[in-house]
Parts: structure tokens; sequence; C-alpha cells
């Protein structure tokens, strides 16, 4: 590594430190998740961007190099999806080529995946209930899995072996288990291009700003599972099963943290969080079913010496008095649409905060309504540290000129 | 009007209300009554809503019981029974965007206001809505998006409305995600609702009723 860059590189490191830990940095940092951004700035199209990872890292090299965040994300494993989504035959996302057109970015199927009478499948054994009933629905190339027995069966002495393997010689499941082969060498190649693009990063001085990835229980159970309408009406009709998902979940969403900061040695914890919004539910509801598991995640990656990153999407507002319960100093809070005035308010010495120059702003505004809010949010929130910059969501379809203000000005303006 | 009724169901009693609509129909109660009172009670709904007592998920699981009931009471309603509708309007999420969750909340919420919705479904195509106006002739047209993406979409749908001379006949509203009045602006839209009730709201004003 070139030495400046090695310089720059602690630099900015303390810096995002220094703020997650009420400290105050030399200025205010800026981070922001990129998202389709560097695609459209590089004129490539989504389909470009899920297909060939080569012009991937260059592009996102380019606005890294350009805009200067002080941390990146490696773009690799959300974007360079579409030969693993093929191999697996994926039904969750339609992406360009299965379902969008070549210039639209992938999105979320939701529904059903689990049906309100498996609860029980899935509380007894997780993994069994994934393997052969949610990857097979999800995963048209994986379907032959449903035709496996319960691996557990193998409890029972030797003749548990017969059971539980005989089905391994069936031609639908050694088609799954080619097409898993074929899946588990793209997932490789993601990883390895994640890999050494957080190395050109690093050596051209920038840190990465999370190395695992998280949920909160809750949200895996809705996402996933049983959909956002499925879950909420799982609320009414069968709320003990509900709390009972989230903490069978727990520790395994706190495991998949843990495994993927040791092998990343980074330990920020991103953590999107979707359906614990104002309006998404009421306060006593977020009290009981989404934030219980939620907290308990956080304050266990803490312990452990993990940053948690949760990134609240939507308007949290009416969360903050209840959200504010966690260690101080360790975790950092990005915001959507929260009102970031009452957030720094509220969780000022307690979590730093991080955001949210509205996306309405940076597409459709000017650069001087772009500056104005930036002056707000660093007047404000930036007061005593505590606060990183950030767009309210991903850049993809931002204006650079908005984008570039954003940058300059935070960098300038501040300055501690 | 049943008083009962109309409780149990704003207070999101499931099986209270099913089992209380079942007796009702057996005691013989006329089916457009019935009708009548979960109206009453999603008004009641609206409205605490509206107060921030009752959120998305109580308008999901009222629109539940409200199928439950018009599965038992649909069946025995007389042809040529139904409510007249206040009037028309068109949705849809836009080119691109394949969220509903939120337009089918909007949808329910206005149809049970007694609108005439359309719902053309999820990633219309611009061509699409310009045709359905000129077929359904609505006097409002709600168009939903989640993504960032939707902007342009939204602004193309407008455009193309006012190129089609149409724009004058309806009032065009929007919401979802990261909409707000930038983007109204940005759209050239008539109104942004921030959620379902505010959706009925604009009609009202418009349409009335």
């Amino acid at each position: 590594m070139k030495e400046d860059a090695a310089e720059l590189y602690r630099q900015r490191e303390k810096r995002v430190n220094d703020a997650i830990a009420l400290k105050v940095p030399d200025r205010v940092p800026i981070e922001v998740l990129f998202g389709f951004f560097p695609a459209k700035y590089s004129g490539m199209t989504i389909e470009e961007v899920m297909y060939d990872p080569d012009r991937l890292f260059d592009a996102q090299l380019k606005v890294l190099l350009e805009f200067q965040p002080d941390m990146d994300q490696a773009p690799f494993a959300i974007r360079f999806l579409g030969p693993l989504l093929e191999a697996l035959d994926f039904k969750q996302l339609k992406w360009p080529g299965h379902g969008m057109t070549t210039d639209h970015t992938y999105q979320f199927v939701e529904g059903e995946y689990m049906a309100a009478d498996e609860y029980d499948h899935f509380l007894l054994d997780p993994s069994d209930f994934m393997v052969r009933k949610y990857w097979p629905r999800v995963c048209g190339n994986l379907k032959g899995l449903e035709k496996l027995a319960p691996l557990r069966g193998v409890i029972t002495y030797y003749m548990g072996f017969n059971l539980s393997i005989a089905p391994f010689s069936l031609p639908e499941v050694a088609e799954a288990l080619a097409a898993m082969q074929k899946a588990g060498a793209e997932a490789a190649r993601i990883a390895a291009h994640s890999r050494r693009y957080t190395q050109k990063a690093r050596e051209e001085g920038f840190p990465m700003q999370t190395g695992a990835f998280t949920q909160a229980p809750f949200d895996t159970l809705g996402d996933f599972f049983r959909g956002t309408k499925g879950l909420m009406l799982d609320m009414y009709r069968r709320p003990d099963k509900v709390i009972k998902a989230c903490e069978k979940l727990l520790p395994i969403m706190f495991e998949t943290a843990i495994n993927a900061t040791r092998m990343s040695g980074n330990p920020r914890v991103f953590i999107p969080i979707h359906k614990g919004l104002d309006g998404f539910m009421s306060k006593e509801q977020f009290k009981r079913f989404f934030w219980p598991t939620l907290q308990e995640l956080m304050q266990g990656l803490i312990k452990e010496g993990c940053n948690p990153c949760p990134l609240w999407e939507g308007d949290c507002t009416s969360r903050l008095p209840i959200i504010k319960d966690i260690p101080a100093g360790k975790a950092c809070y990005a915001f959507e649409a929260t009102d970031m005035f009452k957030a720094k308010e509220i969780l000022g010495e307690t979590v730093c905060i991080r955001g949210n120059v509205p996306l309405s702003l940076l597409i459709a505004g000017t650069i001087e309504d772009v500056k104005a809010c930036c002056k707000k949010l660093i007047d404000v929130c930036g007061r005593g540290g505590g606060f990183i910059m950030d767009s309210a969501t991903g850049l993809d379809d931002a204006k650079p000129e908005n984008v570039k203000a954003m940058f300059e000005f935070t960098r300038e303006y501040g300055v501690y | 009007m049943n008083d009962k009724l109309v409780h149990l169901m704003a207070d999101l009693k499931e099986k209270e209300t099913i089992a209380l609509v079942k007796e009702l129909i057996k005691e013989g109660t006329d089916p457009t009554e019935i009708l009548d009172a979960t109206r009453a009670a999603m008004d009641l709904v609206g409205k605490r809503f509206e107060k921030e007592e009752y959120f998305i998920p109580d308008l999901v699981m009222a629109g539940e019981i409200m199928k439950g009931i018009s599965e038992i009471v649909k069946p025995l309603l007389k042809k040529g029974a139904a409510s007249i509708k206040k009037g028309k309007v068109l949705i849809g999420t836009v080119a691109g965007d394949i969220h509903d969750i939120g337009k089918d909340i909007v949808t329910f919420m206005l149809d049970v206001s007694g609108y005439d919705v359309l719902d053309l479904g999820i990633d219309v195509p611009v061509s699409t809505f310009v045709e359905k106006t000129r077929e359904f002739q609505p006097r409002v047209v709600g168009l939903s998006g989640f993504l960032t993406l939707a902007f342009d979409s939204m602004k193309k749908t407008v455009e193309a409305l006012e190129e089609a001379g149409l724009r004058n006949h309806v009032k065009v509203m929007i919401g979802g995600g990261q909409i707000d009045d930038e983007v109204r602006r940005y759209v050239r839209a008539d109104a942004y609702g921030k959620d379902a009730v505010a959706a009925v709201n604009l009609c009202r004003q418009w349409i009335g009723g």
C-alpha cells in the first residue's frame, strides 16, 4: 500500500469510528449506499451490472475515486447476481431478462413462502424447513430437495441412515445437488470479486463501511417467509407463534453476523430495518413483536466488540425513545425519512446518527437545495460529533451534480 | 344498524365478528343491513387510523374481516342490490415498479369508501394508463411507486395524459416510498398523499361523497 493511502485509510477509519463513539472527529464523515448509481454514471445498464463483474468493478472504483466517501461498499454481493440467480432459478427476485427490462433494478417478489400452518415445522427445525420446503419454493432448480427426508432422522442409530440418506439416490435430488454445486461456484466468484475490490479500495485508502450483514428477526420472518401482509395478520391471529419464531431466528441472525465479521475483520454490521417503521405497526406491537429480539441481537453484537449499523428505512420518528435503549457509543443508526433533528435530540447522547438527504432532492432538486439541506443537517445533527452525512437511501437515480454538491459541501462545511 | 357488529368489527375482533354475522344471517337479518354495518365499522377504522390509534396492520386486518363477511353475505344479496358508487378512480403502480402493498391498501380503502376503483396492477406501462383513462373515464388517477425510478415513470405518465388531451379531465394523485411534495412538483401531479386515508380524503375533496 502506498504510504499516503495507508495514512488516508487510517484517518478515514478514525473519522467514522470517532463519530460512532460519539467523539468529535476532524470533520463530519460522509458515506453513502451507491446502489446502482455507479452503473448509471458509467453508462452501464442494470443488466450489465448484474452480469459483468469487471465493468462493475471499474464503475464502482470510478465513483469511489471521484466522490471520495470516507468508506465504501463492495458491490458484488448485492449487484453481480445474475449468474447465481440463474443457477438457482431464483423466484424471489425479478431482474433484467427475468421479469424486468434491461434498465430496471431488480426487485423483490413478496409472498407467503411459508404458510400460516407451517410455523410448527419452522419452530421444530428451521434448517430442515429451509432445505426441504423453503428452498424448493424459492429456487426452481432446487425443487428436488422436497423429496429429501428430514436429515435429523439419522439420530436413530445405524438404521437412521437408511431412512434419511436413501432419498439422495433419487434423480430429482441429484439434479438439485448439481444445481447447488453450480450455484456454489457462482457464489464463490462473487466472494472473490468482493475480496479483490476490498483489497483495491484499501490500496487506494478507503475502508469498507460494513463487514457483515444481518436482519431483525421479525424482518427475516416477514420479508422471506410470511410476507408483509401474512405477518401483519399473524400478529392478530397467532401472536405467540410470531414471537417464538423471532426468538428461534435470533441466534441464527447473530451467528450469521458474527461469522461474517470474523471473516472480514470488519466489526461493523449492516442491519436494514424493513417492517418496524411508523405506520407499519403500533407502538405496542413494536415493543412486543419487533424490538425485543432486535435489541438482544444488537446487544449481543456489541458484547462481541461489533458495531451494529441498522438502516431504519421509512419514518421511525415515533420509535426513537424506544430504540434509544442500547449501550452508548457503540451503534450507528442510519435513518431514511425519520426526523433527524428529533433523532439528534433523543439519541444524541447514545447513538451516532447517519442520514438523510432525501432522494427526492437529489433527483429533482437543485444544487442549492442540496447544500441547504446538508448545511442544516451539519448545523444541528453534527453538533458535538456523533453524525455521519448520507443520502436517505441508495443513490440509484440521483443527479451526479447533486451528489457531487453533497460530498463537496460536507467536506468543506463539515470541518469541526 | 347493528351497533354490536359495528363495534366488534371496528375493534378487529375477527372470530367474534364472523360468528355474529353468521348468527344474524340465521336469524334472518337483511344482508344489506349487515353490509351497512361493516361500512360503518370501516368508517370508524379509518377515523382511528387518522387519529393514529390504528396503523397499517389494523387496516389489513379490517380488510380480512370485511372479506370474510362478504364471502358469507354476498351470495345472499339480490341481484342489482349493489350500492351506487360515488365516482371512478383509476389506480396502478407505474412502469418498472412491481410493489403493490401500498397500492392494494389504497385500492381497498377507496373501495370500502364507496368509490368505483379500477386497479391496473403493477408495472403498468404509460400507454395502458392513457388507454384505460380514455375507456374508464375516471375522475381521479392514482399513481403508486416505491422506488426512485418511479419518479420518471410518473412524470412520463402525466405527460402522456397531457399529450392525449386527458389531463384536464382528471386529477392525478401520487404516493408511496420516497414520494413527497418535491416529487409532486417534478411529476406535475395535483397532489401527493402520505397514506391510504389521505388518498380517500383527496378523492372526497375532488369527487365528493
